[in-house]
């Protein structure tokens, strides 16, 4: 897990993205509710590393991302794509320590799940 | 394949050829049509002088096997041989059909053909008519009917003041009695417009470059610029005269109720036929000959239905409606004169059946008494003369749309089978298309058939924008965790959080990224800017009126320079700077700031800008100062948070050069004032703006814009533009008019009160963003790395500027498509 910020540095409803230590950057999220949430910051329809600065909210009850070029919705959950089922974000652990965020590989993600 | 000849492009004309190409589409069909262009919608003619424009008004579709040929007048019919001729062509018939219509009588008057003596009929009429207005004072029409009104209307848009004269002893005779006629002179007396009746014009003559009319009455003679008949139509019968097909005694080709003339091969349709003896001059008429001849052509054995001769117009902004019979064993009637309201019914002896009656002042109650002409009498007599609350329910059988004959039963099946609003309810019947005065019937039908239109903004929100806002300003509810808790339902979306920052924008809210609004910001909202497809930002600094110094012009170019920026002048008269980094935007705008600009809002549901020519202070042609209007237009609704962007212009002259009606208000400068044009738009759906002020001074002007703005930001649908919302409002730009204008609903004083406070709370957004170390944090890359700008954004350089990287490779598929077309095109 690698450190990032101080919790309270993210608004709540609101991302900021982080550049991890192998160049990935990561989209995290903070929801009304305090949870956190990070995905892969690359937008797949785009290619640009836009994704912390979209709208979250949620579809049907899924608290999900909506890019801010073209609007697709992805689940912050699954990293799934709700607008085309053939494309899906990476999903990173998260965590909180010590009032500090901080992320795992996306592997750790997975074994979680 | 059998040859159709069609003498004439107009209304009925028009719906023939479709009803041919519904009904039997074998046939060759060919149609001469003396005007320049196709057929158009003479019902809304008037509407030119509204703005809208002649293409708006066509008709033309394009229909298969049917050739249209424009500006070919026919000549000459040789029924022995069955060949039409034109000055150009001959062209063989087998089967002949008249549908050429009326001319606008002019009567024996001498002087009637000088220049400023105009009829009201063409496109090419009303051109030359707002040619001859221009910096004209006075204007007199003869015919104090419908067209005559009409034409009136048109004048007094044209900003001259208007005298009606009228040989009957009222107002339109043919469809009022004394009573509702003298009603109605009164309202339009108020509109400052002269009435005239029992009065005939002699003689008309040039006078120091005036006109003068003489009359009938001693003494009285009118001077003015412009005279405009509009004594009624005459059919169009010469044609047939010469070739020998019967005439009726008063002209018109007559026809029996098959439309077959006197030559079984030959039909007349429309305003020249006389049919079964009678013309008839309303489309509704015209259209059911149309479908009764393509019935007979396909095999059919249709005949003319009968006529509805109801008419329900607004008038100078005064509604008028007669339906049924105009007089009869029974009448009963009720005068209002402090209102200004006349309705009279005619009723069967018994007074049982209603046969017919008039309304003036207030139609409501039209589509329901229409649809029940011949049946029960459809509530209490009281109730529908004087315009309380109507229930009641039509039977299946009942006309709701008469121009184009459909029932009610019919439109019940139509939303049976699916349709779920009015725009498939017109696609799909063709109800409604016409004159328009059954779409308030429509909706009624819609809500009956248990059609609900939802208007919710989204899963989370059931309520509409409207709704939501007035929820907001009533409440005082000031954030959006409050909102959705009380008046919503799970967490938001990208539909609602804009919709509801935006609303709290409008109510003046402070910073709108102080607190959770900031949370609520749409991307571009959040960071002042907008993103591009690179993720990067474009920056663009606010240049009222596009008026700017040359010391403004160098900061610009500095900030770009030193940042690094892809400069481009905006189609509003300013400049944007592309392909700034996140972490720049704030030394940017600090840079900016110190220089005295401001936010120009391009990255917001907002006021983006106000255009202007050079107006009188170089241009030759100017009557008014545009700059100033411009800016002060500008730096008065500068921050204005709305349901969509808002463009504006302010042109200095009639020449328009800085395209203000496609704007969503647009002002124009005359020689007495401003005209202000409401609702254009430019983008996907072009719409020339809609007159709604005329010659008015600054203050009114700024008055009515703030009020037409208020009540936009307050009742339309998210991201509606004005264009949409104004063509939505239920009565239209007349209804508009009544509220920002006349006060009708009683609001303006609240409209006035939140656009001052707007002006009161206006504050540079971005000023409060560099002055506040706690927003300026969100202005990085990385949150963990706050001094590393984004490693994967690159540029390369194209024409000596920079481009995201990738642009010329995107670009190249175009480049290699040029040869190809080219080489296709030679062969």
């Amino acid at each position: 897990m690698e450190p990032i910020c101080a919790f309270d540095r993210l608004v709540p409803g609101r991302g900021v993205a982080a550049l991890l230590a192998d160049g990935a950057q990561v989209a995290l999220f903070r929801l009304l509710d305090d949870s956190l949430h990070a995905v892969a910051n690359r937008d797949p329809f785009t290619g640009a590393n836009v994704l912390s600065r979209g709208l979250v909210g949620d579809r049907g009850g899924e608290p999900v991302v909506v890019s801010p070029l073209l609007k697709q919705a992805f689940s912050l959950t699954t990293g799934a794509c709700l607008d085309d089922a053939d494309v899906a974000l990476e999903v990173y652990a998260v965590e909180v320590r010590d009032g500090e965020i901080r992320v795992g590989a996306r592997s750790e993600a997975e074994v979680a799940a | 394949m059998s040859k159709l000849v069609v003498i004439g492009d107009g209304m009925v004309g028009r719906r023939f050829l479709e009803a041919v190409a519904q009904r039997d589409p074998s046939w060759d069909v060919t149609v001469l049509c003396e005007e320049p262009r196709p057929a158009y919608d003479r019902v809304r003619l008037s509407a030119f002088f509204d703005g809208v424009s002649a293409e708006e008004l066509s008709l033309a579709s394009d229909l298969d096997g049917v050739e249209v040929r424009l500006g070919e007048a026919a000549t000459e019919v040789d029924r022995e041989s069955k060949v039409v001729r034109s000055a150009t062509g001959e062209y063989p018939y087998d089967k002949l059909v008249f549908a050429t219509g009326s001319y606008a009588f002019v009567p024996p008057v001498e002087g009637a053909d000088l220049p400023g003596v105009f009829v009201y009929r063409t496109i090419e009429d009303l051109e030359g008519i707002k040619a001859h207005a221009e910096g004209r004072r006075h204007g007199t029409v003869i015919g104090g009917g419908l067209l005559g009104l009409e034409a009136a209307n048109a004048l007094k848009l044209l900003g001259l003041d208007v005298q009606i004269v009228e040989f009957a002893p009222w107002l339109m005779a043919r469809q009022l009695d004394e009573a509702g006629g003298g009603v109605l002179k009164q309202h339009i007396e108020k509109l400052g417009i002269g009435v005239d009746c029992g009065t005939g014009g002699t003689k008309i003559s040039a006078v120091d470059g005036r006109l003068r009319m003489d009359t009938n009455r001693d003494g009285v003679a009118y001077d003015t610029d412009l005279i405009i008949f509009a004594a009624g139509v005459r059919p169009r019968d010469q044609l047939a005269r010469d070739c020998g097909v019967e005439v009726g005694e008063r002209g018109g080709i007559v026809t029996d109720s098959s439309c077959a003339t006197s030559d079984p091969d030959v039909y007349a349709i429309g305003e020249v036929a006389a049919m079964e003896g009678v013309c008839y001059g309303l489309v509704a008429p015209g259209y059911a000959m149309a479908e009764t001849v393509a019935d007979r052509l396909a095999g059919g054995e249709a005949t003319f239905p009968g006529a509805d001769m109801s008419t329900k117009l607004k008038l100078l902004g005064v509604d008028v409606a007669q339906f049924g019979a105009f007089d009869g064993p029974l009448a009963t009637t009720y005068l209002d004169p402090a209102n200004g309201t006349y309705a009279k019914l005619v009723l069967s002896d018994d007074a049982q059946t209603l046969l017919g009656g008039m309304l003036v002042g207030d139609a409501e109650p039209y589509p329901l008494l229409r649809a029940s002409v011949g049946g029960k009498v459809p509530g209490k007599l009281a109730d529908l003369l004087g315009g309380g609350e109507v229930e009641g329910t039509l039977p299946d059988g009942a006309q709701v749309c008469s121009c184009n004959a459909v029932t009610k039963g019919e439109i019940m099946g139509a939303i049976h089978e699916g349709c779920h609003d009015v725009a498939e309810l017109k696609s799909c019947t063709k109800a409604g298309t016409s004159c328009g005065s059954c779409i308030p019937m429509l909706k009624q039908l819609l809500a009956e058939g248990g059609v609900e239109v939802s208007k919710a903004v989204c899963e989370h929100f059931t309520q509409s924008r409207a709704e939501l806002f007035d929820i907001v300003k009533v409440t005082g509810i000031t954030t959006f965790s409050e909102l959705i808790a009380r008046h919503g339902a799970g967490s938001g979306c990208d539909l609602c959080k804009p919709a509801v920052a935006s609303i709290l924008a409008s109510l003046s809210n402070g910073h709108i990224l102080d607190g959770e609004q900031a949370a609520l910001q749409d991307t571009n909202d959040h960071f002042l800017a907008n993103m591009q497809r690179n993720g990067t930002y474009s920056v663009v600094p606010r240049i009222p009126g596009g008026e700017i110094t040359p010391d403004k012009l160098i900061v610009i170019g500095e900030v770009a320079k030193e940042f690094d920026l892809y400069t481009k002048i905006t189609g509003g008269q300013r400049i944007d700077m592309f392909g700034a980094r996140v972490e720049d935007l704030p030394k940017i705008w600090r840079k900016l700031v110190d220089a005295g600009f401001e936010s120009g809002h391009a990255y917001g549901k907002a006021l983006r800008t106000v255009k202007s020519c050079v107006g009188t202070d170089w241009c030759r042609y100017g009557v008014q100062d545009s700059v100033k209007m411009a800016i002060d237009l500008e730096l008065r609704y500068r921050g204005l948070r709305s349901p969509h962007k808002l463009k504006s212009a302010v042109s200095g002259c009639a020449r328009e050069c800085a395209e203000a009606r496609s704007k969503d208000f647009g002002v124009i400068a005359t020689e007495h004032g401003w005209n202000l044009y409401v609702g254009g738009n430019g983008g996907f759906t072009p719409r020339h703006a809609d007159l709604l002020l005329s010659d008015v001074d600054s203050e009114t002007l700024v008055r009515t814009i703030d009020r037409f703005l208020m009540f936009y930001i307050s009742t339309a649908d998210r991201l509606q533009r004005t264009s949409k919302w104004v063509e939505a409002l239920d009565g239209g730009l007349d209804y508009l008019r009544g509220v920002v204008v006349d006060d009708r609903l009683g609001i303006c004083a609240d409209l006035d009160a939140m656009m001052v406070k707007h002006v009161e709370h206006y504050a540079d957004e971005w000023k409060g963003v560099i002055d506040d170390p706690e927003k300026l944090q969100r202005f990085v890359s990385f949150v963990n790395a706050p001094e590393t700008p984004d490693p994967s954004i690159e540029f390369e350089e194209v024409r000596g500027q920079k481009f995201p990287a990738g642009s010329t490779e995107r670009s190249r598929p175009v480049l290699l498509g040029t040869p190809v077309i080219r080489s296709s095109q030679g062969k």
